[in-house]
């Protein structure tokens, strides 16, 4: 099978995983998942996740540490998200700098 | 607000179309940047249509654009869904009983969104915490797959991601999602120290295994309760 393949795959296992778990979450008992540990690691594994991936995804290029104009991006997007502004501008504003940045011939 | 019915107007319905449609939006960052790691558009609208969960969609594409695995991608996409089996629970007094395809649905749309939409009505009301989910959940759907393709038209037309700064536009919406959940101390604490763990591993290891080993930063933070004073974070 090919990497295109693969891909798909991936899609429709990580789809089914994610569904399952929603299933089970309105399935269960609901004594069964009200161990305060399990609870504050679930918490946790999102913040952990999202904060891995926005660091390998703002410092990083092909499995190196690379500082360019993704820095500034996410400087202005902290900003904005520091003053409540809605997700699609912080986005917006991130490429924009990024781009901005480029054109101007910075890496 | 207190009778059954679902009323034109209610604040439930107004909450869940607002939701619905800020949400939605972002679903035109979703497409392109689904398009710029590499991913057609027929996937990226399969990740929208079956997927649909934001965080564990833009952790999908962020790791196949790395040039992660497959199986890497599964599986932190998988562990950013997790929460949702717990938001099952939370919702149990306000959808159960639930059988059959409506079940199956309600799976489905049982989102960060619409948990918080429909545990935002009154207590006691129960009807309007119903009609918060499923208007949430219904709406967040509809909006989220339409921008999804008006998002993956545009990233198929635009060519290299990078100019367009669509590499930063991913960092910033992951920021953006993370950005709300770091309001308790430990929760900014374990934000900083599983980033910096997947940047330290990150020329060690294979793409999308830094990432996964974040999750023992989570485990650790998690396994003693912080200080009674202190929220932990869904």
């Amino acid at each position: 099978m090919n990497a295109y393949s693969w891909t798909w795959v991936a899609i429709v296992a990580a789809a089914v995983l994610a569904w399952g778990i929603k299933f089970a979450g309105h399935s269960v008992p609901e004594s069964w998942l009200e161990n305060p540990r399990i609870h504050r690691i679930a918490g946790y594994i999102t913040v952990a996740m999202l904060a891995a991936l926005f660091g390998v995804q703002a410092f990083t290029s092909d499995g190196d540490l690379a500082l360019d104009s993704r820095l500034a991006a996410v400087a202005v997007a902290a900003v904005l998200l520091w003053r409540k502004a809605p997700f699609w501008l912080v986005v917006l504003a991130a490429a924009l700098t990024a781009a901005l940045l480029r054109w101007v011939g910075l890496p | 607000m207190s009778g059954g019915r679902f009323r034109p107007g209610s604040p439930a319905r107004e909450q869940a179309l607002s939701v619905s449609i800020a949400t939605g939006a972002y679903g035109v960052s979703f497409g392109a940047l689904s398009i710029a790691a590499g991913l057609d558009a027929w996937q990226t609208m399969a990740l929208s249509l079956l997927l649909f969960t934001g965080g564990s969609q833009f952790a999908f594409i962020g790791v196949m654009g790395a040039g992660g695995s497959p199986i890497a991608a599964v599986v932190t996409s998988t562990f950013l869904g997790i929460r949702n089996g717990f938001y099952g629970v939370a919702l149990a007094p306000v959808l159960r009983p639930l059988r059959g395809p409506r079940k199956a649905w309600a799976a489905q749309v049982t989102i960060d969104e619409s948990t918080a939409v429909a545990l935002a009505q009154p207590h006691d009301q129960v009807a309007a915490r119903r009609e918060g989910f499923w208007w949430t959940g219904v709406g967040v759907f509809v909006f989220w797959n339409a921008f999804t393709l008006v998002g993956a038209a545009l990233g198929s037309a635009l060519g290299d991601p990078a100019r367009y700064g669509l590499d930063a536009a991913a960092a910033a919406a992951f920021l953006g999602l993370l950005w709300p959940r770091l309001g308790p101390h430990r929760a900014k604490v374990v934000a900083a120290v599983s980033a910096l763990v997947a940047l330290a591993l990150t020329p060690v290891l294979p793409a999308g295994i830094p990432v996964l080993a974040a999750a023992v930063v989570a485990i650790m933070a998690g396994w003693n309760a912080p200080p009674a004073t202190e929220e932990v974070p869904d």
